[in-house]
């Protein structure tokens, strides 16, 4: 793809960001302004910030690359990913802010007075955060790779130390409205291009067979195989072939493959004729979960897409970088009310990437081939539009997916640094805050440098399965159940969260591979979220003695309205 | 190949990071390891590291919850089969075998803990192979007041028992002392904030009334607006429930107290403000920051006749806020202002600054006292870092010692 326009969009969004972070809330105000200066921060500024904090390269990129893959099964990712926000409302958000908590292991200190419970809950926020950085990294190397072709961990790299570089500087002074103006940039970024694309694709006769099972090449199209991939054919096929198929080198020679596995070699150039389908592929070695999760997701649709569900819909309120913007909430009742307008502001932007994916199945089938699936949204504007036009809406897109990658990390990184400050370096200071943002940094930085095809929201979807496993029932219990005591808590966390967290590590490490233990392991929300809970109940209900003192009072101050509370002490 | 190498670093790490935790968690300080000096030298660090490892729980007094915690490291000072410990009423904790003695105990307590002696007697027991025949009671006087008893429980009599139980309750009597003295610290605090509270206003108050008064028949308006100013910062600072408010709430005050200032100054003194949006919700101690920006208009218009500069700013560093006040007044001797910190002397109006510096370090802990820069002629830039999250700070809680 040409990056005339793209390269400078993208450096066009760091530099607007690290600005706007750096300066943007420089401005002096006299005693006159007081109330503009002192003013908090409303609902639905805070909720464009949240937002543009949680939209991460799994929205962005992720969830269009999914559609274009395996098609509308996997719309439950957006609904999902939304849905977490409902649960947040119905039973998280008001008490949470109430409870005065910056962060989960504040929270969990509040609750519970503990200082293990709070040590144990940073862990996890170190872990949860840790995974999700992860594919973060990742889709800004795709996204390089994709536009410049440039070497895989080059994004990832410039992702990592610009946010390195601004967090530790002093933070983002004006984090606020960074966020909010990428939330803004994102769903510009995603809005107009859609409203081209769709425009192009009127224009083109409305073709309607997006999720014909298998996709269809509209056009003679050639694609080159980056890596070896094997060809599952359910019946023959003729191709143009020039490189090596199952052993034999050929060129420039037009071949029908019979059914059955076909190994294309790397470096392999595929000419398919207009109206061919889209075969499947099973992608050997590099990207082992791509296929592993999608095949698990084959073998038991139902039990994978409810655990997705639970994953995505008790997940997002164990999110470290969501639940620090509660805090700029003056009060309870505000922070309902910013759930609320994050929901509709969510909502709005995830009608966007399915339109990328549907379109995607029409105009790029042969990404699926490639394994670059994520690819889509960067790739259409160019290929349906094309032309000038074409290359600007890239780069616009392209400039989005930028502000994804770097809002979302850099929200991580600072709650994982904060925790990494908090509970695990020696003291507090500063200069450890910069040791902090280096390690939370370099840890996904490495594994991204060694995980290689990690299908961006399959990997977010792990992270939210750790988190629903873990602090959901932190979080639901210590609000709601007076009886819950912090070995319990501890307890709970660590069974829920620790089991959830093993199965994510055996199934990045690819065991055992295939199978009904696969499936457990590829999607743990549905057996670990109900442990977690349940070891938590039943701890809790053998250590009776150890609920903490003050516990009603503490609820109290959880439930009541602020100015109530006030008023009773009062 | 990659995927498995990633796989295995999720797992390794976690466990890697629990051993390094466990690893610091039980290492004992240095020097008690081994090789060190001779077995009794050696017994003495072991006697020494055990008290002190029991005391931390007993500073906070004598409650079910800090016995608990104290007395298996007490019982293994004193090497016992059985100990446990008392207040006036009740048994809190027992720690070790025969825990059916528990009613003989306290029925036989009454008298030591009348006459603040010990007394040491032998166990009447129904259960043929009572591992405990014989008790010690070792009172536990605070001010010569006795709070409770230690008792020591053994298979047969021991001299050495009755010594060892006598001297661990006088250690342990010490470290409820030094409970009291920390209660009483408290105490003190609270009611100095209480002091500063009745303090706050004298002369402002006065001044205030005075301006208003000057404006009653020039401007009327203004007169009445400064009225409710005037009554909006008293409503503040007399307000009674809780010790903590929101850095929003802090900032709305001080508005009031300037918008009253500046009616007297008028143009002599401008003020600019710089607040993130994010810390505005940050819980901190009732009038903190006020004394700071009364502390700077007085500098700044001491011996001064020409106009002052006051800056105020709040900046959103992660966990915490960071407010700074800075003046481009008179500034002051950084030892006369170490005295005061210190509270060896007291001018006027330097109780403002000492007072929110031990309120910030008693609430957040000495790293989070104010740090101040100045020199004479230099004005002065004060700097407070408020955490986000204080556990037991919210905006109902009341300033403990916990």
């Amino acid at each position: 793809m040409n990056s005339g326009y793209a390269v400078p969009a993208v450096a066009l969004v760091v530099v607007a960001t690290v600005l706007v972070g750096a300066f943007g809330l420089r401005i002096s105000r006299t005693t006159s302004d007081f109330y503009v200066a002192s003013r908090t921060v409303g609902p639905r500024l805070n909720a464009a910030a949240i937002s543009g904090e949680y939209l991460s390269a799994a929205s962005f990129l992720g969830i269009a690359g999914l559609v274009l893959v395996q098609g509308p099964d996997m719309l439950w990712y957006p609904v999902g990913y939304t849905a977490g926000y409902l649960v947040l409302l119905l039973f998280v958000a008001a008490p949470l802010r109430r409870s005065g908590a910056y962060t989960l292991p504040d929270f969990a200190e509040a609750r519970l007075a503990s200082q293990a419970v709070r040590r144990l809950a940073g862990a996890f926020v170190v872990g949860v955060g840790w995974l999700y950085l992860l594919p973060q990294l990742q889709g800004a190397g795709l996204t390089l790779a994709v536009l410049t072709g440039a070497p895989d961990a080059l994004g990832g790299l410039i992702v990592a130390v610009v946010v390195v570089a601004t967090v530790a500087a002093g933070g983002m002074r004006s984090i606020t409205f960074v966020q909010a103006f990428q939330y803004w940039l994102k769903l510009t970024a995603l809005l107009v291009p859609a409203l081209f694309l769709v425009l192009a694709w009127q224009g083109a006769g409305a073709p309607t067979h997006a999720f014909d099972e298998p996709a269809t090449f509209r056009d003679r199209r050639t694609v080159d195989v980056q890596d070896t991939l094997a060809l599952k054919l359910d019946r023959p096929l003729t191709i143009t072939v020039t490189g090596t198929v199952d052993g034999r080198p050929r060129e420039d020679a037009r071949v029908t493959l019979p059914e059955g596995t076909h190994r294309i070699a790397a470096g392999t150039r595929l000419t398919f004729a207009e109206g061919t389908r889209v075969p499947a592929t099973d992608r050997g070695t590099n990207g082992g979960m791509s296929t592993s999760l999608a095949e698990s997701r084959e073998e038991r649709p139902l039990y994978a897409t409810y655990g997705l569900i639970l994953a995505t819909f008790l997940g997002t309120m164990g999110l470290p970088h969501v639940v620090v913007r509660f805090y700029t909430s003056p009060h309870g009742v505000a922070a309902r009310r910013t759930t609320v307008a994050v929901l509709a502001l969510i909502g709005l932007f995830y009608l966007l990437p399915p339109v990328y994916g549907a379109l995607g199945r029409l105009y790029t089938p042969e990404l699926t081939l490639t394994g670059d699936a994520d690819a889509a949204v960067l790739l259409l504007p160019d290929r349906v539009v094309g032309g000038v036009g074409g290359e600007l809406l890239g780069a616009l897109v392209a400039g989005g997916a930028f502000a994804a990658f770097l809002s979302t990390a850099s929200g991580l990184t600072m709650a994982v640094a904060g925790v990494l400050t908090q509970d695990v370096l020696p003291s507090r200071g500063v200069r450890h805050f910069r040791l902090g943002t280096v390690l939370a940094m370099a840890v996904p930085l490495a594994a991204s440098v060694l995980v290689g095809g990690l299908p961006v929201a399959d990997a977010v979807g792990l992270a939210f399965a750790v988190s629903a496993s873990s602090f959901c029932p932190l979080l639901v219990l210590g609000i709601w159940w007076r009886r819950l005591t912090p070995p319990g808590a501890a307890a709970g966390m660590l069974v829920g969260g620790g089991s959830a967290f093993c199965a994510v590590a055996a199934t990045m490490a690819d065991f055992p591979g295939t199978g009904n233990l696969h499936a457990l392991l590829a999607w743990p929300a549905l057996w670990s979220v109900p442990l977690g809970f349940l070891t938590m109940i039943l701890v809790s209900l053998a250590t009776a003695s150890r609920v903490p003192p003050g516990t009603a009072a503490i609820l109290a101050r959880f439930h009541l309205p602020e100015e109530l509370h006030a008023e009773v002490k009062a | 190949m990659t995927g498995f190498l990633a796989g295995l670093l999720v797992a390794v790490l976690p466990l890697l990071a629990a051993g390094f935790w466990l690893g610091r968690r039980t290492a004992r300080p240095e020097g008690l390891g081994g090789g060190l000096g001779t077995p009794v030298e050696y017994a003495t660090f072991e006697t020494l590291h055990t008290a002190s490892l029991a005391a931390p729980p007993l500073r906070a007094g004598l409650t079910e919850e800090t016995a608990r915690r104290s007395a298996r490291r007490l019982r293994t000072l004193l090497g016992t089969d059985a100990l446990c410990l008392t207040d006036h009423e009740s048994l809190l904790v027992w720690d070790g075998v025969g825990g059916h003695h528990r009613t003989e105990i306290m029925e036989r307590l009454a008298g030591p803990l009348e006459s603040g002696r010990g007394e040491a007697f032998r166990l009447h027991c129904e259960v043929p192979d009572c591992p405990v025949r014989w008790a010690v009671i070792a009172p536990l006087t605070v001010d010569d007041r006795v709070h409770g008893a230690l008792v020591a429980c053994a298979p047969r009599e021991s001299a050495v028992l009755v010594r060892a139980a006598g001297e661990v309750a006088r250690w342990v009597s010490v470290q409820l002392e030094l409970a009291d003295l920390d209660r009483s610290r408290t105490r003190l605090i609270e009611a100095e904030i209480r002091a500063l509270r009745a303090q706050i206003s004298p002369h402002f108050i006065f001044n205030s009334l005075a301006v208003i008064a000057s404006f009653v028949r020039t401007d009327p308006e203004r007169a009445r607006e400064l009225l409710l100013e005037f009554a909006d910062f008293t409503r503040y600072s007399f307000r009674r429930h809780g010790d903590f408010t929101t850095l929003a709430d802090e900032l709305h005050a001080i508005d009031h107290y300037l918008a009253l200032v500046r009616a007297r100054f008028g143009d002599r003194l401008t003020v600019t403000l710089q607040i993130a949006p994010e810390v505005l919700p940050v819980t901190l101690p009732f009038l903190c920051l006020q004394p700071l920006v009364e502390n700077a208009v007085k500098h700044g218009l001491e011996g001064k006749t020409g106009t002052c500069h006051i800056q105020i700013t709040a900046q959103d560093t992660g966990a915490e806020a960071l407010v700074v006040i800075e003046d481009d007044g008179a500034g002051m001797d950084p030892v006369l202002l170490r005295s005061i910190l210190a509270g060896e002397t007291s001018p006027s109006g330097g109780i403002g600054l000492s007072n929110v510096d031990d309120r910030l370090r008693q609430v957040y802990g000495d790293d989070h006292g104010l740090v101040i820069e100045t020199a004479p002629g230099a004005g002065m830039k004060i700097t407070a870092r408020l955490p986000k999250y204080q556990p037991g700070v919210h905006r109902t809680a009341r300033l403990t010692t916990d």
